[in-house]
């Protein structure tokens, strides 16, 4: 929250959350780093083992605990540490994708990239791009107002999204 | 055709190839049937087939009270003949332990069932014995099989949510949908897991989300769009819009429709180097 405070306006801050691949984008990201590149700061990194292994209701679970916008990134196709593991995700999101967008997501809110080790510089416009594209969008209000018995499970994540400030 | 399907039954039964024969019984109303589940040969009279055999009787394969009565015969439509081609792709059953006596069926439901509309399999593609006159399978084009598809892809996204949302509101999380699935099989579903609980039990539109996206995704590249879980559900949520768009984009990305062909590899559990990455940045 007082986050928010520090920015010149009062901007919606976008709670974008990355599911990172091990081998390729997660060393792409330390990269940009050590390179002391400038990015924004709205990403949570989630480091996973591989693309392969993201399983759709992760990102589900991630929109349920407050998420605005998600990034799954991993190795190249042919990169794979563990040889096939991006392509497998590949076919998954081929239709997760358009099923999400068929129950009215916006498909801008999940983006998938290939961002490898060497390329922090590709990191860093991937995020600026993703920020930009879901601060345009707002907050996922609709997701976060869906209605729960019982105590909230997102808490006070969905409060921190602030739209009038 | 009634009458042969209750010669070949019996048989089948008098001379031992199969213990049980699954099949379609008189319901309670004339516009109803019921499964049958005959162990004795004398008990063949039971059976019956007229239009209003539309339940998909495969989903018996994966039930224990069932399982337990021994090597069944199956009377099978087109349709739920293509689950046994994806159930023994899977490796959930062994060709040798099944018996299917095919039907031919140009339709059924009063009125004719959405799933008939589009129909592709009068004649199952996989069979021991074929009862009934051989219908030509003719092919359909894609957009002709996916057009219910069309009213609801065409909906703003925000129309789409709303859609969805007032439909995932009426549900009661019954599982009937997963419960009549044949392709549904696993021994602990993922809705029933709790550590950690990935989807939220009480029936709340949060919930109802992740259940029923999740119970379609589950079915991407494997559904043979029998139409049970539609049927059944008792709050009617159109389940089947799910399903069919999840068919239509595996047909459409991966070029692969599940339950024609044995050779196929199944769809998820296999890759091509040139998949579609068109949404990769």
């Amino acid at each position: 929250m007082s986050k928010a405070e520090a920015k010149p306006e009062n901007q919606f801050e976008p709670k974008i959350i990355a599911f990172l691949c091990n081998w390729c984008t997660y060393a792409g990201a330390d990269l940009a780093g050590t390179g002391r590149k400038e990015y924004q700061a709205n990403v949570r990194i989630i480091k996973l083992p591989c693309t392969g292994g993201i399983d759709p209701l992760f990102l589900i679970k991630a929109f349920e605990r407050g998420a605005d916008g998600i990034l799954v990134s991993g190795c190249h196709p042919g990169d794979c540490h563990y040889n096939s593991g991006n392509y497998h995700a590949r076919r998954r999101w081929n239709v997760f994708r358009p099923l999400l967008e068929f129950c009215g997501i916006n498909p801008d809110r999940i983006q998938f990239s290939w961002i490898s080790a060497a390329e922090g510089g590709k990191w860093v416009e991937t995020i600026n791009g993703i920020v930009d594209s879901v601060r345009a969008l707002g907050p996922f209000e609709s997701y976060q107002k869906l209605n729960t018995i019982g105590p909230e499970v997102s808490g006070g994540a969905t409060d921190a999204s602030g739209e009038t400030g | 055709m009634i009458e042969e399907l209750r010669k070949k039954a019996e048989e089948l039964l008098k001379n031992g190839t199969v213990k049980v024969v699954f099949g379609y019984g008189e319901g309670s109303v004339p516009e109803r049937t019921r499964p049958v589940f005959i162990t004795k040969p004398e008990d063949v009279n039971k059976l019956t087939w007229n239009k209003y055999c539309v339940y998909n009787l495969t989903t018996y394969l994966k039930r224990q009270e069932t399982r337990k009565l021994g090597k069944p015969a199956l009377i099978l439509k087109g349709c739920d003949a293509r689950t046994i081609i994806v159930l023994l792709k899977e490796c959930q059953i062994k060709r040798e332990d099944v018996y299917i006596i095919g039907v031919t069926c140009d339709g059924v439901g009063d009125p004719l069932a959405e799933k008939c509309k589009a129909c592709d399999v009068h004649t199952p593609l996989i069979y021991d014995d074929l009862v009934g006159e051989k219908i030509e399978n003719k092919e359909i084009p894609f957009e002709e099989r996916y057009a219910e598809l069309d009213e609801y892809e065409k909906l703003g996204e925000k129309e789409k949510w709303e859609f969805w949302q007032k439909q995932f509101e009426k549900c009661i999380k019954c599982y009937a949908c997963s419960n009549i699935c044949p392709l549904c099989f696993c021994d602990r579903c993922i809705v029933e897991k709790n550590q950690p609980q990935w989807i939220d039990p009480s029936a709340h539109a949060r919930g109802n989300l992740s259940w029923n996206v999740t119970r379609a995704y589950h079915l991407a590249g494997r559904c043979i769009n029998c139409e049970e879980c539609q049927r059944v559900c008792p709050v009617d949520i159109p389940l089947n819009l799910l399903n069919k768009k999840l068919a239509k984009e595996a047909e459409k990305s991966f070029d692969y429709r599940p339950g024609y062909n044995i050779d196929d590899e199944l769809a998820m559990s296999t890759y091509k180097e040139d998949d579609d990455e068109d949404f990769f940045k």
